[in-house]
C-alpha cells in the first residue's frame, strides 16, 4: 500500500513502496504480451494527462497504461504560457476534478507544479515530469530495467552521464538507486553538475573514464541543443568525442554492462548508434518497461487502497 | 490631544537616553520628559515593563502606489508601517510610472499627506525608467523630495552608468542605494544555489551574483568619494566585502531584512512561494554572518524590504509567483525575539538601527525624545507574544513565511506627529 494519494517523487518515498511498484509491475507487464491486451481492474475510473510540456512517449505511455486496464483517459496537452497568462494551474485542477476526474497525470515546465496541484484537489496526482525536478515514473522504468537484467539494484555500480544540472531524471534515479542501495556516479561537463550534488550521496567524477570504470550500468542522458546555446559546453562534437558513450569508453565498464537512456536519443551525441544497437543497450525494453510501471502505479493508487485523509 | 506615556523605559540612540520615567505629548510636541508626570485631561499610557522608542523608520520599504494599488497603497501601505511601529518610510521607486521624475514624487507626497498613517520619504530611479541607460533627472526630484536614488529590483549593470550616478548624487549628498544582483549570474533564478536549488530542481542564484556587484559598487563608491547604500546584504561574502571597504575608509553603509538574518534556504522546501524573495534566503552560515554583521556594526540598518503581493500572484508556480515577503509587521518582533532576547544586540544597538542609522544615511532630522521635538514615538512590549497572522495585516500583502510562528516583543503603541497611529490600549 502507497502512504500517499499522489506520486509526486522518489525522494518523500520509502524503499518498501518502490519495491511494491516494482513487484506490481512484474505482473503488468504479463499482461502487455497478451493477445487482448485488456484487463477490467479500473473500468470506471478516469484519469487526465495534462501535459504543459511536449512530450510523446511519456503521455503515450501513461494513456496505454490507463485504457489497458479499461480506465478511461483523457489528454489535455496546452503550453504553460497560456498558464501564466490565462486560467492558473490550481483552477484547472478544480476545473477537471469537478469533472469528476480520479487521477490526474501532470508534466510542467515548473518545478514544484504537481506539489501544488496535488495540495488544491483530492484526486491522485502522478508526477510525469516537473521542470528540472523529478520524473519519479521514468526512475521507476529505469529500476525496473535494471533489477530485471541484473536481478537486483543493491550493491550496483550505476553511472549517470550527461547534462545531471537540469535533469529531473537523473535527481529521481539518484533518489530511487540510492534508497535501493546502488552506488552512484555522475559525470558531464561541469557547469552541467549541480551545485552541491555530493551532499546527495553520490560521487562527481570529472572523466567518462573514471565514472564508467567498474560500472554495471550506465544510464545515458540525453543532451538538448539549447544547452550549447547557453554556453554550458562549447560544441555538440566536442560532447560527442569528451562524454558521449562509444565502444571504448565502455571498455572499462563491467562486461555485462546495462546502458539504459531514457530517450528520444540524439544518436552520434551522447552515444553512438553502434552501442544503441548493441546487446547491452535496453533501450526499447525501457518504453515497454514503462507502460508496466505506470499501469502499477495506475493501480496502487486507484484501487490498491493507497490514501490516507490528507495524506499527501 | 495630550497623551501621558507612564513609566516605560526610555531608549532613544539619538540622545543616548536610557531611564524609566514619563513622557507628555501635546499638541504633537512633545511636552515634557521626566519622571511622575502628572496632567489633566490626558489620555494616560501605562508602559510599565515596556520600551519606549522615538518612531522607527524603515527605509525600504514597497509602496506600490502608483500603479500596482492591488498589491499595496499608500493609504494601506503607511497603516501596515503604523502597525508594525514606524513612523517613517522611505519607499522605492519601482512603480508604475516609477519615480523617475519630480510630478511623480509631489504626487506620491501629495498623496502620503492626505492619506498617510506615517511619514513617507520617497526614494526617486537612478535612471529613466528604470531602464539602468540615461540618468533620470535626479536633482529636480532632490528638490521635489526624495532622500536617496536608487534602480532598486532593477540593477545597473551599467558600471559607467552608476559611476555617473555616483558622481552625480555626491553633489546633492544623497546615497545611492544599490540592489547588489549581477543578472548575467542571476538570470532566471529563483532560490540560493546550493542544495536546495539541486534537490527541488529551481533555477539557483549563486552568492557571488550579489557579492560582485557588491565589490563593483564599492570600488566606484571609493573612486566617486559618493555615499554608498547597499540594500538587503544576504551573503557572508558581502558582509565581509563591506566590512574591508568600511575599514579602509569607503562611504558605504548597509542593510539586512529580518528574514535574511532569521531564515535560510530549508524553509523554500514545500515550494511554498512565500519564501521566494530576491536575494533569496541563504544558508545558515550566512545567517550567521548577517548576525555577526549586525552585532560588530558592519551592517548599520536593519530594514524589511516590504514586498506586498497579491495571494493570486503568490498562488502561482514558484518559478512564475513574484519575489517579495510583506514585512513591515513583523519587522519589530523578530528583531526583539530574533536579536535583542538572544543577546546578540542590546535595545540601545537594536534601535539604533531602526532610527538612527537609518536618519543618518537618508538626512533625515530626527530629535527624538526631548522636549519640544515632533512627538513620533513607538513603544514595545518586550514580554508581548502572539502568532503571526496575515489575516490581521493592515498592509495588503498577506504574503509571509512567519505566518504561524510565534513571536515576542510587538509593538503596542505608535505615536506619530502627536497623533496615535496604533495602539492596543483600549480607550480610557
Amino acid at each position: 500500500m502507497l502512504s500517499s494519494k499522489d506520486l509526486l517523487g522518489l525522494k518523500d518515498i520509502s524503499k518498501e513502496e518502490i519495491e511494491l511498484i516494482l513487484s506490481t509491475a512484474e505482473a503488468m507487464k504479463e499482461i502487455l504480451f497478451r493477445d487482448i491486451k485488456k484487463v477490467p481492474t479500473l473500468r470506471g475510473k478516469s484519469m487526465v494527462c495534462l501535459f504543459y510540456e511536449p512530450s510523446t512517449r511519456t503521455r503515450t505511455s501513461f494513456e496505454l497504461a490507463g485504457k489497458y486496464m479499461s480506465a478511461d483517459t483523457v489528454n489535455i496537452s496546452t503550453s504553460t504560457s497560456s498558464v501564466v497568462k490565462g486560467e492558473t494551474l490550481r483552477d484547472t485542477g478544480r476545473t477537471i476534478e469537478a469533472m469528476g476526474i480520479d487521477l490526474v497525470v501532470i508534466r510542467h515546465s515548473c518545478s514544484g507544479a504537481p506539489h501544488m496541484l496535488a495540495e488544491e484537489i483530492s484526486a491522485s496526482v502522478i508526477n510525469a515530469g516537473d521542470g528540472m525536478h523529478e520524473h519519479p515514473t521514468q526512475a521507476l522504468l529505469d529500476m525496473f530495467t535494471i533489477k530485471e537484467k541484473k536481478g537486483r539494484i543493491e550493491g550496483l555500480e550505476v553511472a549517470i552521464i550527461g547534462d545531471i544540472l537540469h535533469s529531473r531524471v537523473a535527481r529521481s534515479n539518484i533518489w530511487g538507486l540510492k534508497k535501493m542501495g546502488a552506488n552512484i556516479r555522475v559525470c558531464g561537463p561541469m557547469p552541467l553538475i549541480p551545485p552541491n550534488i555530493s551532499d546527495l550521496g553520490v560521487r562527481v567524477c570529472s572523466s567518462v573514464e573514471e565514472a564508467v570504470e567498474g560500472a554495471d550500468v550506465i544510464n545515458v542522458l540525453r543532451i538538448q541543443r539549447e544547452r550549447q546555446d547557453k554556453g554550458f559546453f562549447p560544441s555538440l562534437r566536442e560532447y560527442a568525442k569528451i562524454y558521449g558513450i562509444d565502444r571504448e569508453k565502455l571498455k572499462g565498464a563491467k562486461e555485462d554492462v546495462l546502458v539504459i537512456h531514457p530517450g528520444p536519443v540524439n544518436r552520434g551525441v551522447e552515444i553512438t548508434s553502434e552501442v544503441i544497437e548493441s546487446s547491452c543497450a535496453a533501450i526499447e525494453e525501457q518504453v515497454t518497461n514503462g507502460v508496466a510501471v505506470r499501469m502499477a502505479l495506475l493501480y496502487l493508487l486507484l484501487q490498491g487502497g493507497a490514501k490516507g485523509e490528507g495524506a499527501n | 490631544m495630550k497623551v501621558l506615556i507612564k513609566k516605560g523605559r526610555i531608549i532613544d540612540p539619538i540622545n543616548e537616553l536610557d531611564m524609566v520615567g514619563d513622557i507628555l505629548i501635546e499638541d504633537g510636541r512633545i511636552k515634557e520628559v521626566g519622571e511622575n508626570i502628572e496632567a489633566f485631561q490626558a489620555k494616560v499610557i501605562q508602559a510599565e515593563g515596556c520600551i519606549v522608542s522615538p518612531g522607527l523608520l524603515d527605509m525600504h520599504v514597497h509602496l506600490r502606489e502608483p500603479g500596482y494599488e492591488a498589491q499595496e497603497d499608500i493609504e494601506s501601505g503607511t497603516a501596515a508601517a503604523a502597525s508594525g511601529g514606524f513612523t517613517k518610510v522611505a519607499c522605492m521607486p519601482n512603480t508604475d510610472p516609477p519615480v523617475d521624475n519630480a510630478a511623480v514624487v509631489r504626487a506620491i507626497l501629495s498623496r502620503a499627506h492626505q492619506v498617510g498613517s506615517c511619514g513617507v520619504l520617497p526614494i526617486g530611479c537612478i535612471s529613466k525608467g528604470q531602464k539602468g541607460k540615461e540618468l533620470a533627472e535626479i536633482g529636480f526630484m532632490v528638490e521635489a523630495g526624495i532622500v536617496a536614488i536608487s534602480d532598486d529590483g532593477k540593477p545597473v549593470a551599467d558600471s559607467s552608468l552608476m559611476r555617473k550616478a555616483m558622481q552625480y548624487a555626491k553633489a546633492f549628498d544623497i546615497p545611492v542605494i544599490s540592489h547588489c544582483e549581477d543578472p548575467s549570474l542571476s538570470s532566471g533564478g529563483v532560490v540560493n544555489e546550493g542544495l536546495i536549488s539541486t534537490e527541488l530542481g529551481l533555477r539557483g542564484i549563486p552568492g557571488a551574483a550579489e557579492e560582485i556587484m557588491v565589490t563593483r559598487d564599492i570600488i566606484l563608491a571609493e573612486l566617486t568619494g559618493a555615499r554608498l547604500h547597499i540594500a538587503h546584504v544576504s551573503t557572508a561574502g558581502s558582509v565581509r566585502l563591506i566590512r574591508e571597504a568600511k575599514q579602509r575608509g569607503v562611504k558605504v553603509t548597509c542593510e539586512a531584512a529580518p528574514h535574511h538574518f532569521t531564515l535560510t534556504e530549508e524553509w523554500v522546501k514545500d515550494y511554498d512561494t512565500n519564501t521566494k524573495v530576491n536575494p533569496p534566503l541563504r544558508t545558515i552560515k550566512d545567517v550567521e554572518a548577517l548576525i555577526e554583521g549586525l552585532a560588530d556594526g558592519t551592517i548599520d540598518v536593519i530594514a524589511s524590504d516590504h514586498a506586498p503581493h497579491t495571494v493570486e500572484a503568490k498562488s502561482l508556480e514558484y518559478d512564475n509567483a513574484p519575489f517579495g515577503i510583506s514585512g513591515l509587521e513583523t519587522m519589530v518582533p523578530l528583531v526583539v525575539s530574533g536579536l535583542i532576547d538572544k543577546g546578540i544586540l542590546s535595545w540601545t544597538e537594536a534601535l539604533k538601527k531602526l532610527t538612527k542609522a537609518p536618519a543618518d544615511i537618508l538626512k533625515v532630522p530626527l530629535s527624538g525624545i526631548a522636549k519640544g521635538s515632533r512627538a513620533d514615538i513607538t513603544v514595545i512590549d518586550p514580554n508581548n507574544s502572539r502568532i503571526v497572522d496575515p489575516a490581521s495585516f493592515k498592509s495588503k500583502g498577506k504574503n509571509t513565511p512567519f505566518k504561524g510562528m510565534e513571536l515576542k516583543g510587538w509593538p503596542v503603541l505608535t505615536i506619530c506627529g502627536g497623533k496615535i497611529t496604533h495602539s492596543i490600549f483600549s480607550d480610557n
